[in-house]
């Protein structure tokens, strides 16, 4: 045992090594929150990375509205939207942590290389904090991976494949739609009350990620509920005319058609499916239906009168009655003329979402922003009572079943509501066999 | 047999316009010399005629409906189309009905016009340049033309339907004899394959016998001995120009309740067309025609289960399959006279 003899040398000795011990920490906690584009001036910039040019330049044109209105709202311009009914009250009107936002766009041509090579440069050049946007799975999946390695966070747009959040989820990427699964959890009661259980299914499906996850949660839930699958068809992605491929459902002894198509490719398989008689013929001794599992309204106006008592799901609809949509398409209304798509709501509600999450966090650190998004709960943008759930950071809330309408009113009346399935409806665990493979990772702050 | 049949009847209407563009195709190289690859574009011109005068038709003017609401709350603007308050609701609606076989009317000036503004302003001061540079050139018109429709009609597919009576399908099966739904068949392919099959007789005929058509081929044959007779070729040529402007215009104007119309569908056309020019022999009416028929019919064919499930993706290789097979056994294509692209 030895006995400790304080010296004033001594206790000055002591006291300058366990500062130093103590003061260690604080020095090694400030280099780590040096991050890819740290926002060092009175504006931080975000990257909207949208189709500008390709098949869904109109959605992206709608999801870009859509982000100049959040950015007006975020800068304390405007009315001020959802950010009125957002349950989370950290957004000020004065930018983000004080800072005015600033946004650089990009085109992604609904093309997976042209999309990253976009991100890269508003990533590297512009020095976007967060990039956001996209209306292809195949696009989100693949900026999700660039924003992961560089170290910003993606917070993803239209994308609905099951592998978004699934086996290619990421630890800085975010997903606020809804996507595969929940449409045939949602969809399949319904049908089975329109249709009844003993119904014989072929499915038409486009021949990438989106289509295959898609075909596979509606096969597994129709077949939840009885119903028989005939056939799956695979038909290419670049495919205008589905003739050769809807000529042979009739003589197959399917009575449901369910075209797991999107975009243009679902227009075409529609409408020629309709020219094709197969919505006036009996089969089995029943009508034949056909079913569009994923609507959106842009594609409700292309398809015209097709589509009329059709059944499919979206995301959001500018017609639900709760206050965060009406304050949203208000203000989207009065600005731009017409209501606002389920693509421009998403994105809207992603961008203040974000903003927010800084806002709590204290910083603009991917680490900070994942932190403060996992496991948020919130309320008022739109889609009811939302979790952003830690496991996989996908989006839980209530998921509408849509009907095409007969006698619409206008080109923005295609659509009618026909039930708001509840999130309890169509949660799933993180481990389920149809999200299974990836690994979320650890947040990548960069730099 | 009847899955054999219905896919013999896909692919002729696909065939169709295959033939129609082609046909136009062949015969841009076989009097101009010209490769000329906005062909595709001027198909999607001839589509967005009809896409055009529908909306014309469709012009509204507004009034306010106090009994109704918009999005937003206000009084609801309910708008009337200037035809149906001009002519009567019923023979109003009737000519928004049938907008599309009007667009035939319609776009045959406005496809003739094309075609010369297109000829005169721009590929005559290529015709002595080789034919990578008529490629990059016309490439970049069709770039060029897809955009300016893009930005005036957007980018979305706009449904243009046919005619309410041309609507829904015959039962082709209970005509010769099969079960129920066994050949289910739409009027509006019916009608644009007897349509095509009209204009593809019309453009031969306009060739055989007329002579102007009769001066045309002799120039096709030899154009400086034409010439030497005294006969201003080069401006027949510019007519036929047209002429092949007008025959893909019409294709896209009739195809239009078949695929909803989009800025990027004569690219879709294109390729394909060019290789049915190539495979039916480059310079051949016929030729072109008879690839444009066959090619159809044998991708509806490549897209049966029963093939796709021994060569996955068969029915996106096939035509470029045959083309190789054709181009292997007879170089000159199906129908391809000697000399033509030849030293």
């Amino acid at each position: 045992m030895s006995i400790i003899h304080p010296t004033r040398r001594r206790l000055l000795q002591t006291g300058a090594v366990a500062g130093a011990g103590l003061a260690m920490p604080m020095v090694f906690t400030g280099a780590a929150s040096a991050y890819t584009n740290e926002p060092t001036g009175g504006t931080v910039t975000l990257g909207f990375n949208v189709p500008q040019t390709g098949p869904y330049a109109e959605e992206g044109a709608d999801e870009l509205r859509a982000y100049l209105l959040a950015v007006e709202h975020l800068n304390g311009e405007g009315d001020g939207g959802a950010m009125n009914t957002f349950s989370s009250k950290a957004l000020k009107g004065n930018g983000i942590l004080g800072k005015k936002v600033a946004y650089v766009t990009g085109d992604t041509q609904t093309k997976s290389d042209a999309a990253r090579a976009s991100a890269k440069s508003m990533i590297e050049k512009d020095g976007a904090i967060m990039i956001t946007g996209g209306s292809s799975s195949g696009v989100a999946v693949a900026v999700q991976g660039l924003c992961q390695e560089a170290g910003v966070i993606f917070m993803a747009g239209l994308t609905h494949s099951n592998d978004t959040t699934g086996k290619d989820k990421k630890a800085n990427g975010f997903r606020h739609f809804f996507n595969a699964y929940m449409s045939g959890a949602a969809l399949a009661p319904v049908l089975n009350n329109a249709y009844g259980s003993d119904r014989k299914a072929y499915h038409l499906t486009a021949d990438y990620t989106w289509g295959w996850t898609q075909q596979a949660s509606i096969q597994a839930a129709t077949e939840g509920i009885g119903w028989q699958t005939v056939n799956n068809v695979l038909t290419p992605l670049a495919s205008t005319d589905f003739s050769s491929y809807i000529a042979p459902v009739l003589n197959s002894g399917a009575d449901v058609l369910v075209l797991n198509h999107y975009g243009g490719n679902m227009v075409n398989s529609l409408t020629q499916a309709v020219q094709f008689g197969l919505r006036d013929k009996m089969v089995n001794g029943k009508q034949f239906e056909i079913v569009v599992p994923l609507y959106s309204e842009l594609m409700a106006k292309g398809a015209g009168k097709n589509i009329e008592g059709v059944f499919g799901s979206t995301n959001w609809s500018w017609k639900l009655q709760d206050e965060g949509t009406k304050a949203f398409v208000k203000s989207f209304g009065t600005k731009y003329g017409f209501p606002p798509s389920n693509a421009a709501q998403t994105v809207y509600a992603q961008t203040l979402l974000y903003a927010d999450a800084a806002e709590r966090a204290g910083t603009f650190n991917p680490c900070g922003i994942v932190e403060a998004l996992e496991g948020f709960e919130f309320d008022g943008l739109g889609n009811g009572p939302t979790l952003y759930r830690a496991a996989d950071h996908q989006c839980f809330k209530d998921v509408l079943v849509m009907q095409g309408k007969k006698d619409a009113e206008n080109e923005y009346d295609a659509l009618e509501i026909v039930e708001v399935t509840p999130r309890a409806q169509v949660e799933y665990a993180p481990d389920h066999p149809m999200f299974a493979g990836g690994d979320l990772g650890q947040c990548n702050p960069g730099a | 047999m009847d899955a054999i049949l219905l896919q013999i009847l896909n692919g002729l209407d696909k065939g169709s316009a295959y033939a129609l563009i082609a046909l136009g195709l062949t015969l841009i190289f076989g009097t101009l010399g010209v490769v000329n690859f906005a062909h595709g574009a001027i198909f999607m011109i001839g589509a967005f005629c009809a896409v055009g005068l529908s909306q014309i038709l469709n012009i509204s003017f507004e009034t306010i409906d106090p009994t109704k609401l918009d999005f937003l709350g206000n009084p609801a603007k309910i708008k009337t189309a200037y035809v149906e308050s001009w002519f009567g609701t019923e023979i109003g609606a009737a000519i928004i009905d049938w907008a599309v076989p009007l667009a035939i009317l319609f776009s045959i000036p406005i496809m003739l016009f094309a075609g010369w503004a297109m000829e005169r302003g721009l590929i005559k001061h290529f015709y002595k340049r080789p034919h990578a540079d008529q490629i990059l050139v016309t490439f970049g018109l069709a770039i060029v033309l897809q955009e300016i429709v893009k930005a005036f009609f957007g980018a979305n597919p706009i449904p243009t339907p046919a005619p309410a009576m041309f609507q829904g399908s015959i039962d082709f099966g209970m005509l010769v004899g099969f079960p129920e739904n066994a050949i289910i068949y739409p009027y509006w392919r019916l009608i644009y394959f007897l349509f095509s099959g009209v204009v593809i007789v019309a453009v031969f005929s306009f060739l055989r016998f007329t002579t102007f058509g009769m001066v045309v081929r002799a120039g096709m044959a030899d154009r400086e001995t034409v010439g030497i007779l005294g006969i201003n070729i080069d401006r027949r040529f510019t007519i036929m120009f047209g002429v092949a402007a007008a025959v893909a215009g019409l294709a896209g104007v009739m195809y239009t309740p078949i695929n909803s119309p989009n800025y990027h569908m004569g690219m879709d056309f294109l390729v394909l067309s060019f290789v049915v020019v190539v495979v039916g022999g480059m310079g051949s009416l016929e030729g072109a025609v008879a690839a444009g028929f066959l090619l159809g019919i044998l991708e509806s064919f490549a897209s049966m289960n029963v093939f796709k499930d021994i060569i996955p993706g068969i029915d996106q290789i096939i035509i470029y399959l045959v083309a190789i097979i054709i181009l292997l056994t007879r170089p000159r294509g199906l129908m391809g006279r000697k000399g033509v692209m030849e030293e």
